[in-house]
């Protein structure tokens, strides 16, 4: 069984259709890159995997627990669901270590030292672990983001859903990201990226999906569907967004 | 018998304006509580709530705060319940603050960016956790100056008690200008002790608001 399972989601904000007839199974392992133009649908499909947004037709699984059923637990879900966003989204007030604890803390209930471990920890995967103590104002866009993928990790969660986190960033600062996307991807986890890194798709990608007009346009292994696009409207995109 | 405005006359002025201070405290309170229920309500995805509180704040904000006052001191006895003028100027006053406290609380919580709601909930954090941890201390900051200005209001407004006869400050003051017959010396040492109270605060106030301003 899959490990996230989307059954032909559909969802819209009014009379605007932004997903038609969405499906998508991503198993245990898998790095599933989400390609295409803005406004494609490939974000919205991220914060619907993890309930951000309702869908209004279909359905989502995440390890077999239904996400748009009312009587899930939202909040369970989401703790094994780990989101890491475009504009880094840490809370301004804490400090990089409060960052990460807060939801251990408050939502899993650890003891402040062992959440303090723990932050040292996934600052350590990330390497920032001399930013311990640091607000987030003081760092790099780069390592705000780094720190927000750390925050994300110290939930342990199942599946991590990253939505254009080097997009905010100058050129010089991807990289550090990307690295450390590369060494999450290394260590096993399951991730779903909406990105425009192609060459981080194509390398640690194991499938690519290409998202067009809020449909599923083409699909298939990453690196063999980058290189050798079958629809034009890939092409034509591959074409904008390489050259 | 007309006395001369002395030294003691000063002093009295004086004593009573710690009435000044405990009507403005309980109102305060009174405004703290009721406005913090309020800002939630108005920010609760619950819409008929929503409602229900938006149209009290606005009946209370187009009402004068002196009709609250009579209305509640003269009002209510003739409905039965009796109210000394302690009692109706502290709920008189409190749902007058309420009104102004929750409007300028909820304009502090929704400023913070609806990603950072995102960001806790995506965590698993639940609403109540998300405001206690996240949306609240962060509006704090945003909050604290204009609610400063707003006590410098209520400190100022409080002289309306003394038309239902609550010996505040003002009052006192009245009655010391009719013992004396000396209205301008009077209600100078009056203004005077008003604007030692206040002045203070407004300066804190403005400290504060550049304060925030200059961090992040």
């Amino acid at each position: 069984m899959a490990l996230v399972e989307v059954q032909r989601i559909s969802k819209s904000y009014g009379a605007l259709q932004v997903l038609t007839d969405v499906s998508l199974d991503v198993a245990k392992g898998e790095v599933v890159a989400l390609i295409g133009r803005s406004g494609s649908g490939k974000s919205t499909l991220l914060r619907c995997i993890n309930g951000l947004e309702p869908i209004q037709a279909g359905a989502i699984r995440i390890d077999g627990v239904q996400v748009n059923d009312p009587t899930t637990n939202l909040r369970k879900l989401r703790q094994e669901v780990g989101i890491v966003f475009q504009s880094f989204n840490l809370f301004p007030h804490l400090s990089v270590s409060d960052n990460i604890t807060l939801a251990p803390r408050v939502v899993k209930n650890q003891p402040p030292e062992a959440a303090r471990e723990l932050a040292r920890e996934v600052l350590r995967r990330v390497g920032l672990e001399d930013k311990l103590d640091a607000f987030p104002a003081q760092l790099s866009g780069g390592q705000q983001q780094r720190v927000a993928i750390a925050r994300s990790l110290a939930m342990r969660p199942k599946v991590m859903l990253f939505d254009e986190v080097t997009s905010a960033l100058d050129p010089e600062l991807t990289g550090e990201v990307l690295k450390v996307l590369e060494s999450v991807a290394r260590e096993g986890m399951t991730m779903i990226l909406v990105t425009h890194e192609m060459g981080f798709a194509r390398r640690f990608g194991s499938r690519a999906v290409f998202m067009h007009e809020g449909r599923i346009h083409e699909e298939g292994r990453a690196a063999a569907m980058l290189a050798e696009p079958k629809t034009l409207e890939l092409q034509t995109f591959l074409n904008a967004v390489l050259h | 018998m007309i006395r001369t405005f002395s030294y003691v006359d000063v002093m009295y002025l004086v004593a009573a304006a710690r009435w000044t201070l405990a009507l403005t405290s309980t109102a305060f309170v009174g405004s703290a509580l009721l406005g913090f229920l309020f800002a939630i309500a108005r920010i609760s995805p619950i819409a008929p709530l929503r409602w229900l509180v938006a149209a009290l704040v606005y009946i209370v904000q187009g009402t004068p705060l002196l009709v609250w006052l009579f209305m509640i001191f003269f009002g209510l006895p003739l409905v039965g319940v009796s109210v000394n003028p302690w009692l109706a100027a502290a709920v008189a006053f409190s749902v007058y603050g309420s009104a102004f406290l929750g409007e300028i609380w909820r304009g502090a919580l929704v400023s913070i960016a609806k990603t950072q709601w995102e960001a806790g909930a995506s965590l698993g954090l639940s609403t109540f956790q998300q405001l206690r941890y996240v949306i609240v201390p962060q509006s704090i900051r945003i909050a604290i100056p204009p609610t400063v200005g707003f006590l410098v209001q209520l400190i100022k407004n409080t002289s309306l008690a003394a038309t239902i006869g609550l010996v505040e400050l003002t009052r006192e003051g009245q009655l010391t200008a009719a013992g004396t017959y000396k209205p301008f010396a009077v209600y100078i040492t009056v203004a005077s002790i008003y604007f030692v109270l206040c002045f203070p605060l407004t300066q804190w106030s403005r400290s504060l608001e550049r304060k925030f301003d200059g961090a992040r």
